[in-house]
């Protein structure tokens, strides 16, 4: 659980004051904190439990996603999402 | 392009083997520290490609596999409270307590969730403010900025109703107590890549010059990996110490010093128990006084749990590189990921659990076998 994973930035936006974004991991994508990087959108990072931690390029991260996939290391990306109406009750 | 990168990685992979074998003169035993490349080393056979005298060892890098047994069992008494909404990444839940684990506890009714990431306990505690919001605080020094803003945020938005169960376990200690063993079998090491990301490699370098060891901060990736017992190999050959990064294309010496910040107000260091180890000085966090009202050890009065683990099991000895999973006499057969008995077989990323998952439990040749009948270290 501690492999952090590369994901694109698809769009950035603020909620209540934290630097948020969304962010592409093959085919998922997930909401993450930019509040410990400097990122673009189009930027890739390496993402660990919905913070990104530092930025990557291109091409590392397609490798790295890669061998993540085949390490079954990608578990942590199809936690339920919490949005308002699920938060309410348990899983 | 898969094929071509692949062809040109194993003759990659080759020509570092065969550096490798051209300048080592005698046996070195390295350990690599992360569960994560311990997953990738046995997964891709890396400790076997390597030439006969070159030994890698697992060391105590998966968080899941140290959280103590004590502090399952707290979580464990805390989810089932009526009150609670307990939090955790998934790992945790199916982690044995003595009193079974949280997934059973939630198919007996106790509301326990998977969450992606810490922040999603703030949505939780703001849709459900009679309830307690309480999350398995469970990770290295990468995982803890991210349950740090958890308690940053909390406590500046006012969400009085989130608070953390602490377990965070720090690398640069567990290497010192590894090499402050008496029995200690580790000559170089293998530094954590992801965990860097944060702390940078600077707290490394001071290890190296004290207890004259190697240290390469290293990928997760096979020819990281390849490389990084290389840069080792060749600082042991030529009589060399130092702290150096293999993991460049990822980070600097200095981390992320924005993460550090926060984590250095949240939490300061602390003693912590380790599972299979014990106790080892200044090597987790607890959260800081400030914090204490989102401390769910001191809010739920959980302290005093003690547990027992069994006698048989060795994997205190595996996580400072004596031995290896091969040597107990457990694993594989009363020990299974399905049925742990410590440590390192209860997570995917301890070294028992991985040596099961690819089929080593099955090995005809068990080197080590000379280890047990013999009954050296």
């Amino acid at each position: 659980m501690c492999l952090a994973i590369p994901g694109k930035v698809l769009e950035k936006f603020d909620r209540g004051g934290m630097r948020m974004a969304r962010i592409q991991f093959g085919g998922i994508v997930r909401e993450a904190s930019l509040d410990y990087v400097q990122a673009e959108v189009g930027d890739y990072v390496l993402v660990h439990v919905g913070f990104a931690l530092s930025t990557v390029d291109a091409e590392e991260a397609a490798r790295a996603f890669q061998l993540l996939e085949e390490m079954d290391q990608l578990t942590e990306l199809h936690a339920p999402v919490v949005d308002e109406a699920s938060a309410r009750k348990p899983q | 392009m898969k094929y071509i990168d692949e062809y040109r990685n194993a003759r990659l992979a080759q020509t570092i083997v065969q550096e490798i074998q051209r300048m080592q003169t005698r046996p070195w035993v390295i350990m690599e520290v992360c569960g994560g490349q311990t997953h990738s080393i046995v997964k891709h056979g890396i400790d076997r490609l390597l030439p006969d005298g070159i030994e890698l060892v697992h060391g105590p890098g998966c968080p899941v596999c140290v959280t103590p047994l004590e502090t399952i069992d707290k979580a464990h008494a805390i989810a089932a409270r009526s009150e609670v909404i307990f939090c955790s990444f998934g790992d945790m839940l199916r982690v044995p307590g003595s009193r079974g684990d949280l997934f059973t506890l939630k198919s007996r009714g106790a509301d326990v969730r998977v969450v992606y990431s810490p922040l999603d306990c703030l949505k939780i505690a703001r849709a459900n403010p009679e309830k307690k919001v309480v999350f398995f605080a469970v990770g290295f020094e990468t995982t803890a900025p991210a349950n740090a803003m958890l308690v940053h945020r909390a406590k500046l938005d006012g969400v009085n109703n989130v608070s953390i169960l602490v377990s965070h376990s720090l690398v640069p200690p567990s290497m010192t107590y590894i090499l402050q063993s008496p029995q200690n079998r580790v000559q170089g090491f293998l530094g954590p890549g992801h965990v860097c990301t944060i702390m940078g490699y600077r707290e490394y370098e001071p290890i190296s010059a004290r207890y004259k060891v190697p240290i390469v901060i290293t990928g997760f990736e096979p020819l990281d990996l390849l490389q990084g017992t290389l840069m080792t190999v060749r600082q042991l050959e030529t009589g060399t110490a130092v702290t150096e990064n293999q993991y460049s294309r990822v980070l600097g010496h200095d981390g992320n010093p924005a993460a550090r910040r926060l984590l250095n107000s949240v939490f300061e260091v602390s003693d912590r128990k380790w599972r299979g180890v014990g106790w080892i000085p200044k090597s987790g966090y607890k959260l800081r006084w400030e914090y204490r009202c989102h401390d769910a050890e001191h809010l739920f009065e959980v302290k005093e749990i003690d547990t027992k683990e069994p006698a048989i099991c060795i994997s205190g000895q595996i996580l400072k590189g004596i031995k290896k999973p091969h040597n107990c006499p457990a694993f594989g057969t009363l020990c299974t990921p399905l049925t742990p008995l410590g440590a390192t077989m209860v997570s995917a990323e301890g070294a028992c659990a991985a040596y099961y998952a690819y089929g080593r439990h099955l090995d005809k040749q068990k080197p080590e076998l000379v280890n047990l009948v013999g009954g050296a270290a």
